[in-house]
């Protein structure tokens, strides 16, 4: 009975990697055909080894339209830790504010942080941008991440997560002489490390995937990310190189994929422990 | 070593009063124990001698300086909490140092004093342990070191045993009593465990709806409980308390049934047919023939002695408490000695005493 269960589930889970992994084989396998064959409909599960070259040629060379990819991903990984880190300190110190002090209107400034859940970048994109233009902050860096930062979620979820330590613990620590700012540094982020890292993971990738922000706010190619150049490698002119594209694509998933597999161990315990 | 000091202290968390003035001496090195039901106010107290809560009204003096107002940190006080709260991050050396560190001791001065009082609890292979790497009564003990360490004025003990199983509860009871002698450090300790109370302190508070009903060393709480609220609260099993009128010339006390009880130590106060309630404990109700019949509805054996609850002919409950198994049958006979007698109002629940 149990061994059955335990090879259904098995293959049921053997199954679904394989529907997960089949899609970026493909890509892999279509980045090593020469430029034309998915024109031709021609797609391949064996990759051809003696083109796996076009993977060096566009990290150093770029494609068409595009800088190399090496400064893309140089490009990305920043903007994604600059939207993970500063949406972490904001939150931290927000969720903080919230919970541990008395204050007039702290209801009233938790909702006002809860609404903004309604209101991501992709509908006040117009007044985001007009607010970036008068601060001169379009076509920079910091334009790319700042508007991304502030987050209700993760405030959300701090919020929570601070709620749930014992009250005994915040007044053992003002016994000993703690101040506010000792205490959030000495007790509450190291108890709360676990879910840190959960979300670090989480707001890394998003950050990441962004789109349409960065296609609104950047137009000097020396910030294209790696998902804006993917798409400005697409349809350029006629014939578009899909070898190129398909490689850009895959190189694209290795910096989310090592952020999440050498945290996935922190990762798990923050989602599911809840240590306290 | 400190005196501390509490003067009319109020609380009110809005429109609700919940200590309606606390006035409190406590001489140095003394240990006072707050016991009473839960709600009775006594970890508020607590909580306001640490300055974990602001006082409505009133004043806190810790070794002749006034505390009041000032900060939990800036008191020298250190507390024990009830769940421990332990730094669960940090391990047992750096939870008893911490405090220390932010006092910006010097580095050599911390581990001299961390590792002087693991030795004085037992701690030292311990010391590079997590708190969950723990069993409970050493966290326990990590969280009484923590305390110790700082070297306070004065110790503060939130009920720090009742997450403890039974024996490791008599243990530490008794640890925490020599520890707290040899330290000799002054010292408040709230319980609702009334054999906490008798066993640890030098002296008794019993609070009952935020108001000190009872001041005392624990042998004449028991002996001498200021009313029937006191009485009923102190003794395991609880004090007998019966309905009776005062006798004319205020020398004896009739029971609902009939039965006159003189007073051994003299006369009280009051016409005659004052309503009291008198008290006595099971264990004072002797068996004795040609007494009044006692008919026994429940048999609690504890090993070395035989609780018997049973009825008077009126219907009054009435507990007994007798030594070995109880071989008797169904129906006995008791009376009560009047010696043991203790005399309330029964309007005020005061206790009578005799007229001088």
């Amino acid at each position: 009975m149990r061994r059955s269960a335990n090879w259904l589930a098995h293959s049921v889970l053997i199954l679904g990697a394989l529907l997960f992994a089949l899609p970026i084989w493909l890509a892999f396998c279509a980045a090593t055909l020469d430029p034309a064959a998915i024109d031709r409909g021609e797609l391949s599960l064996i990759p051809r080894l003696d083109h796996i070259g076009s993977f060096w040629d566009v990290l150093v060379h770029g494609g068409p339209g595009v800088p190399p990819v090496w400064r893309m991903l140089v490009v990305s990984f920043g903007m994604a830790l600059a939207i993970a880190i500063g949406k972490i300190v904001i939150s931290i110190l927000s969720a903080f504010a919230v919970v541990f002090f008395r204050f007039p209107l702290r209801r009233t400034a938790f909702w006002a942080i809860f609404v903004t859940l309604m209101l991501p970048v992709e509908v006040r994109i117009i007044p985001t941008y007009a607010v970036m233009g008068d601060l001169h902050m379009i076509d920079t860096f910091p334009g790319l991440a700042v508007p991304l930062i502030a987050s209700a979620t993760a405030t959300l979820l701090f919020r929570q997560t601070f709620a749930a330590i014992p009250d005994e613990l915040v007044e053992a620590a003002r016994m000993d002489g703690a101040g506010p700012l000792r205490f959030l540094k000495d007790i509450l982020i190291p108890v709360s490390a676990a879910n840190l890292a959960a979300l670090f993971v989480i707001l890394f990738v998003y950050g990441w995937n962004q789109y349409l922000w960065p296609l609104v706010v950047a137009t000097s190619p020396n910030l294209d990310t790696i998902v804006i150049g993917i798409v400005k490698m697409i349809g350029i002119d006629t014939s578009t190189e899909w070898n190129k594209v398909m490689a850009t694509a895959v190189i694209a998933l290795i910096p989310p994929v090592a952020v999440v597999v050498s945290m996935q161990r922190w990762f798990v315990r923050g989602l599911t422990e809840g240590e306290k | 070593m400190a005196t501390l000091v509490i003067e009319n202290l109020r609380k009110s968390f809005g429109p609700i009063e919940v200590l309606h003035g606390i006035d409190l001496e406590l001489a140095s090195g003394e240990m006072l124990v707050i016991v009473g039901a839960s709600g009775c106010g006594k970890s508020t107290l607590l909580r306001l001698v640490a300055g974990l809560e602001e006082p409505t009204a009133g004043r806190i003096i810790l070794d002749g300086r006034d505390v009041t107002r000032l900060d939990p940190s800036a008191r020298d006080i250190a507390m024990v909490f009830q769940n421990y709260a332990l730094y669960p991050h940090m391990s047992v050396f750096d939870n008893m140092a911490y405090g220390l560190r932010i006092r910006g001791l010097p580095k050599a001065e911390i581990g001299r004093r961390v590792q002087e009082t693991a030795a004085l609890l037992g701690l030292e292979p311990l010391l590079a342990r997590k708190p969950r790497q723990l069993s409970g009564g050493q966290r326990q003990r990590v969280a009484m070191g923590r305390a110790i360490v700082r070297e306070p004025k004065l110790f503060l003990f939130d009920e720090p045993l009742s997450n403890l199983d039974a024996k490791l509860r008599v243990s530490m009871r008794a640890e925490i009593r020599r520890l707290q002698r040899r330290l000799g450090v002054t010292s408040l300790y709230v319980t609702h465990d009334q054999v906490e109370a008798m066993t640890l302190g030098d002296r008794l508070l019993v609070m009952h709806l935020g108001v000190p009903v009872q001041l005392a060393t624990p042998m004449e709480v028991f002996d001498r409980p200021a009313n029937t609220y006191v009485a009923g609260f102190i003794g395991t099993p609880a004090m007998n308390l019966l309905d009776a009128t005062l006798t004319a010339g205020g020398t004896a006390a009739r029971l609902a049934g009939g039965t006159v009880l003189a007073f051994a130590d003299g006369r009280r106060e009051g016409e005659e047919g004052r309503q009291l309630t008198v008290g006595i404990r099971p264990e004072h109700v002797r068996l004795e023939a040609g007494g009044m019949a006692l008919a026994i509805d429940l048999v609690e054996p504890l090993g070395s002695e035989t609780v018997l609850l049973g009825r008077l002919e009126d219907e009054t409950l009435l507990s007994v408490k007798v030594h070995g198994a109880w071989t008797g049958g169904e129906r006995t006979q008791v009376s009560i000695p009047p010696a043991s007698l203790h005399v309330f109002d029964s309007r005020s629940g005061l206790r009578l005493d005799p007229v001088r």
